[in-house]
C-alpha cells in the first residue's frame, strides 16, 4: 500500500505542510480527514495537479493570515478545495450552496439539537 | 451561515462529487486510512536518507541512535535508547516486540496494526523467513536473518540497504523512497 502514498501530498513543506503529531497526520475532527481524502481522491482521479491544489492552499493561508483570522489549517484547505473544484468546473458555487442547504436540513432532521453558527 | 460550517461544506462537496461519479466514499476511506498508517514514518525516512549520503552521520547513528536522531530534533520523551541495525548483503534485520508493542515511534510514528498482532509477535521470532515471505520479501539462503526484540528501554530501527541506481539522488529524494516496512525490516527499499 506504500505505493499508494503520493509523495507530492505527503512531502508538502513550509506553511502548506500537513499538520502532524509524532509524524502521524493530525485530524482534529472527522470532517478534516474527509476534506483531506476528498482532495487527494480528486487529484488521484486526475481532476487536478497537486501543485494547483497546494498553490490554492498557500493563497488561502496567506489570505486568512492577512485578515488575522483564527481559522485552522483544514478550514483553509477546504476553501482551497472549493476554489479548485469550481475553478476546474467540477462543481459550481450554485450547486455547492444548494447542497449545503440540503445537508443542513438533513442534519437538523437527524439531530434536532444540532446547532450551527 | 450554513456554508461556513466546515463540516457541512465538506459533506456537501463530498456528496456532490460522489453523485457526479468523480470519487467514491470507499476511496476516501482508503486514502485517509493509508495516509494515517503510512506517512507517519517520515522522520525515520529522513534519518535513513541522511545515513545513506553522509558516512559520518551513519557512524554516529549506528553508535547511538537516540543521540543521532536528536540532531534532527527528534526525541523519545520516555528516553528509550534507539538501536539502529544495518542491513547488508549478508545480514537482514527485523524488529519485533514479543511482549507487547514497543516501537520506535519517535522515528516511525504509530505502529501498524499487524505489528501489535499476536501472530507477528510470536512468529517473527520462531519463523522469521516465513513471515518475511508473507510480506513479499524472499531473502537468499545465504543471508542471515537477525530478529531484534524491543523492550521499554531499547527500541530498534532497521537501516535498510540503499537501492542500486540511486547514486545521483538527493537526500530529500532518497527519503521519499524509504518505507515504514523497510525500517521495521519486513520490506526493502526499492528505487
Amino acid at each position: 500500500m506504500d505505493r499508494d502514498i503520493d509523495a507530492a501530498v505527503s512531502g508538502m513543506v513550509g506553511e502548506v505542510a500537513l499538520p502532524r503529531a509524532n509524524g502521524e497526520l493530525l485530524f482534529e475532527a472527522p470532517w478534516e480527514a474527509r476534506a483531506f481524502g476528498v482532495a487527494v481522491a480528486l487529484h488521484q482521479q486526475g481532476a487536478f495537479e497537486w501543485k494547483a491544489f497546494s498553490e490554492a492552499l498557500a493563497l488561502e493561508i496567506t489570505a486568512a493570515e492577512e485578515r488575522g483570522e483564527a481559522s485552522g489549517y483544514y478550514e483553509r484547505w477546504l476553501r482551497a478545495l472549493r476554489r479548485v473544484a469550481t475553478g476546474t468546473e467540477l462543481l459550481t458555487d450554485e450547486e455547492i450552496r444548494t447542497k449545503s442547504d440540503a445537508v443542513v436540513v438533513e442534519t437538523e432532521h437527524d439531530h434536532p439539537h444540532h446547532h450551527h453558527h | 451561515m450554513a456554508t461556513e460550517d466546515p463540516a457541512i461544506l465538506t459533506m456537501a462537496l463530498e456528496s456532490l462529487l460522489i453523485e457526479k461519479g468523480l470519487i467514491t466514499s470507499t476511496r476516501i476511506d482508503e486514502i485517509v486510512k493509508n495516509y494515517e498508517d503510512d506517512i507517519g514514518p517520515m522522520k525515520g525516512a529522513q534519518v535513513v536518507a541522511r545515513a545513506w549520503v553522509d558516512a559520518d552521520y551513519k557512524a554516529r547513528l549506528l553508535k547511538g541512535g537516540r543521540k543521532a536522531i536528536s540532531e534532527f530534533g527528534f526525541a523519545d520523551p520516555h528516553g528509550a535508547e534507539l538501536v539502529v541495525t544495518e542491513n547488508t548483503d549478508d545480514v537482514h534485520n527485523v524488529v519485533v516486540c514479543t511482549l507487547c508493542s514497543c516501537y520506535p515511534w519517535a522515528v516511525l510514528g504509530l505502529p501498524p496494526s499487524w505489528y501489535k498482532s499476536f501472530a507477528y509477535r510470536s512468529r517473527a521470532v520462531s519463523e522469521p523467513r516465513t513471515v518475511l515471505k508473507e510480506f513479499g520479501l524472499v531473502l537468499p539462503e545465504s543471508t542471515e536473518v537477525r530478529v531484534w526484540d524491543s523492550n521499554s528501554d531499547i527500541r530498534y530501527m532497521v537501516l535498510p540497504k540503499r537501492p542500486d541506481g540511486t547514486g545521483e539522488m538527493s537526500e530529500e529524494a532518497l527519503a521519499k523512497l524509504v518505507t515504514r516496512d523497510s525500517m521495521i525490516g519486513v520490506g526493502v527499499v526499492e528505487a
